[in-house]
């Protein structure tokens, strides 16, 4: 199975302030009730982007500056909380193709991997900056390099990034789904269920 | 240098490396439910394969189940839900505990209950809250959907390894201190992002005295830390639970046990990091903000965010309580309550039903609360029955439902109202999580969450129930 290896993501930037964003504010549990991941996309962020009455509110993500922004800034521990897929695929269907944050809850970041979309960490003041950037400019073009690990802009910011680095090889490299792997080991995983008497 | 038990089993588990440095590791037991798992057997058949062990994989309904009518789900989403499990289940020839085999209930009830949770083992399920069967001396984690479809198709994964933390829990709890306290006591030191990478050991005499119920609360909130799993080293206790149960080989029960227990940490293991609690200073714990490590003791007061040491603190102390619309400095003790919810994968065993039943007699709860009652699986709801808890809570004026996740996140018809407050057993007070999106949530033990039915507000059950804390310690 050929993947598309993903060597940079880059469009413009939207910036949600905050630590801990977990992923019932990313897609709220109501929005779960579903077989297939279709359709997710318009309920990202629902409650924080809609009150009680579904009037808008002043998210970001509302923000007409940034309706077409495609790359996510965010702040320390990002996609914590449940191991829900639909998070990262509620994002995805949004329109991102990758998030740069100060840090990551791991579920969320295997997920968003697997789905090829990047997350890289960045320090609290280049996250600083590039929010300042963003809101200056909100046509600005946020690259994310994930061969070299840099973040850059259009107006001259340039900063390194973190990835572990099975996932930037993974990417890279066109691997972010391992199923074939994983399938390609077959006589080795039966070997290992009867040494370990689970067959 | 002897092992640590997560080191053993991810080695014994280990099939090979993949080509990107990922462990491929094999998993045991593979768990899955109604919400995340429907995409991935779509998953599978878009790619046509096959479960390649059916027999390895576990399905119960437990997220969308409505706890009154069980089976009637008014809400056609949730009945289509039920049905393409259903369908999979029976497509691929997966074990299914239904409604009506008298054993569905939370995920992380059944595992442990059907004995199918065993020490030694890697256990996936796409649910954050696997970490629960680490108390059985198991590596179990959550996982996403496209993993579930990968486990299905493999019995493997694709992994990178955890650093491991030692948590050492010393000392005696005081009276009133529930296993559901510690474990809101030390996410409250390590934080919420603290146990990022690290996968948690809690040893000491505090978990080694823990009933295996007790050692599921806690690793069950291993997640709210950051941590991907957590785990207790088997042990008598562990092998004595097992005994017996469905799925426990019972023809060579001594040589099984024997192995288990050989899986535990060894006394020379080495930690990439060890903290040290003494047990005397936890208190019953309460949550006062949107995110699980915002706790404090019940005699403590709300944080005023002009006493924060950081920008970011302060920011982030100021949006919690502006959610929570509670007044900085003030006691949590006495804040008003709408709701108490008694039930979860945390809090939603035998044991948290017959520790509540102790007091609650000659109580009621106060008038204008709504205080409702799930028990975690259909097989604690008979054990309750056998009991006769149900009487001594409903004539204590709580609602006794049926299995499931119920108000625990609010898929099912048990919701919050406007911005309602509960005090609730459960896991998780991020914003919305109980089915309103201005809903309120307070985390705390099933028996301090009775006391604040009764009362009607947030109280200390050593008050209420004379649970005779001693003089503090100067
Ligand atoms: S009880 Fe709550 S935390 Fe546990 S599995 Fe159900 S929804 Fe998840």
């Amino acid at each position: 199975m050929a993947l598309e290896p993903v060597l940079s993501v880059s469009g413009t930037g939207v910036f949600i302030p905050g630590a801990d964003i977990d992923t019932d504010r990313i897609i709220p549990a109501r929005f779960m009730k579903c077989v297939t991941f279709d359709g997710l996309g318009e309920f990202a962020f629902y409650d924080v982007r809609f009150d009680e009455h579904g009037n808008k509110t002043n998210h970001p993500l509302n923000d007409p500056r940034f309706a077409k922004a495609s790359i996510l800034v965010a702040g320390e521990n990002f996609g914590c909380g449940s191991s829900r897929e639909h998070a990262p695929q509620s994002l995805r269907k949004y329109g991102f193709n990758g998030v740069i944050a100060e840090s990551f809850a791991e579920i969320f970041y295997g997920n968003s991997t697997t789905l090829a979309m990047p997350c890289v960490m960045a320090s609290a003041a280049d996250i600083k900056a590039l929010a300042a950037a963003i809101e200056a400019d909100p046509n600005l073009i946020v690259k994310i390099d994930v061969d070299a690990l840099r973040v850059s802009t259009s107006t001259g910011l340039d900063f390194a990034v973190k990835m572990p680095e099975s996932a930037r090889e993974a990417l890279v490299t066109g691997r972010w789904d391992p199923i074939q792997e994983l399938l390609d080991n077959e006589s080795e995983i039966e070997k290992k269920a009867v040494e370990l008497h689970y067959v | 240098m002897g092992k640590s038990l997560f080191q053993k089993v991810w080695d014994t588990h280990a099939v090979g490396t993949l080509a990107d440095g990922r462990t491929q590791l094999f998993i045991g037991t593979h768990l899955i439910h109604e919400v995340t798992s429907p995409q991935a057997f779509g998953m599978l058949r878009d790619l046509g394969l096959k479960v390649k062990f059916p027999q390895r994989t576990f399905a119960t309904v437990d997220h969308i189940v409505p706890t009154e009518n069980q089976d009637a789900p008014q809400d056609p989403l949730a009945a289509e839900m039920m049905r393409a499990l259903r369908d999979n289940c029976d497509d691929f020839g997966v074990t299914y505990f239904d409604l009506k085999s008298g054993k569905q209930g939370i995920v992380h009830v059944v595992g442990p209950e059907q004995g199918i949770t065993q020490p030694g083992t890697t256990i996936a399920c796409g649910d954050s809250h696997t970490a629960t069967h680490g108390a059985f001396g198991a590596i179990a984690f959550g996982i996403g959907t496209t993993q579930v479809r990968d486990v299905l198709a493999s019995q493997t994964l694709a992994l990178e390894a955890l650093k491991v933390r030692r948590i050492e829990v010393n000392g005696d709890l005081r009276p009133g201190v529930y296993a559901k306290d510690v474990i809101l006591h030390i996410i409250r030191l390590l934080g919420a992002k603290g146990g990022i990478g690290f996968a948690y050991e809690y040893a000491g005499d505090v978990f080694d005295r823990m009933s295996m119920e007790e050692r599921m609360t806690v690793c069950n909130m291993s997640i709210e830390g950051g941590a991907r799993c957590g785990y207790v080293n088997p042990d008598a206790k562990t092998v004595a639970y097992l005994q017996g149960r469905p799925y426990v080989d019972s023809k060579n029960f001594d040589t099984t046990a024997a192995r288990w227990l050989s899986f535990a940490s060894d006394p020379d293991a080495v930690f990439d990091d060890i903290v040290r609690i003494n047990a005397a200073d936890i208190e019953p714990t309460v949550t006062w903000g949107i995110s699980p490590d915002q706790g404090i003791s019940i005699s403590e007061n709300i944080p005023d965010p002009a006493k924060s040491q950081t920008p970011g603190e302060k920011a982030s102390v100021e949006e919690a309580l502006a959610y929570m619309k509670l007044p900085a400095g003030t006691p949590i003790k006495g804040v008003k309550i709408d709701v108490a919810f008694i039930g979860s994968c945390t809090n939603g065993r035998i044991s948290d039903f017959r520790e509540v039943a102790k007091y609650i007699r000659g109580h009621q709860v106060a008038a204008g609360v709504k205080a409702i009652v799930v028990p975690g699986s259909q097989i604690v709801a008979v054990q309750c029955e056998k009991e006769g808890l149900p009487q001594i809570f409903r004539d204590a004026g709580f609602e006794w439902r049926a299995a499931g996740c119920s108000m625990c996140l609010a898929m099912n018809p048990d919701k919050l109202i406007g911005d309602q407050l509960c005090a609730s057993s459960s896991n998780r007070n991020f914003k919305g999580r109980q089915g309103s999106p201005t809903g309120r949530t307070v985390l705390m033990s099933p028996v301090m969450v009775a006391a604040a039915a009764i009362n009607g507000s947030i109280s200390d059950a050593r008050e209420l129930f004379e649970l005779k804390a001693e003089a503090a310690v100067a």
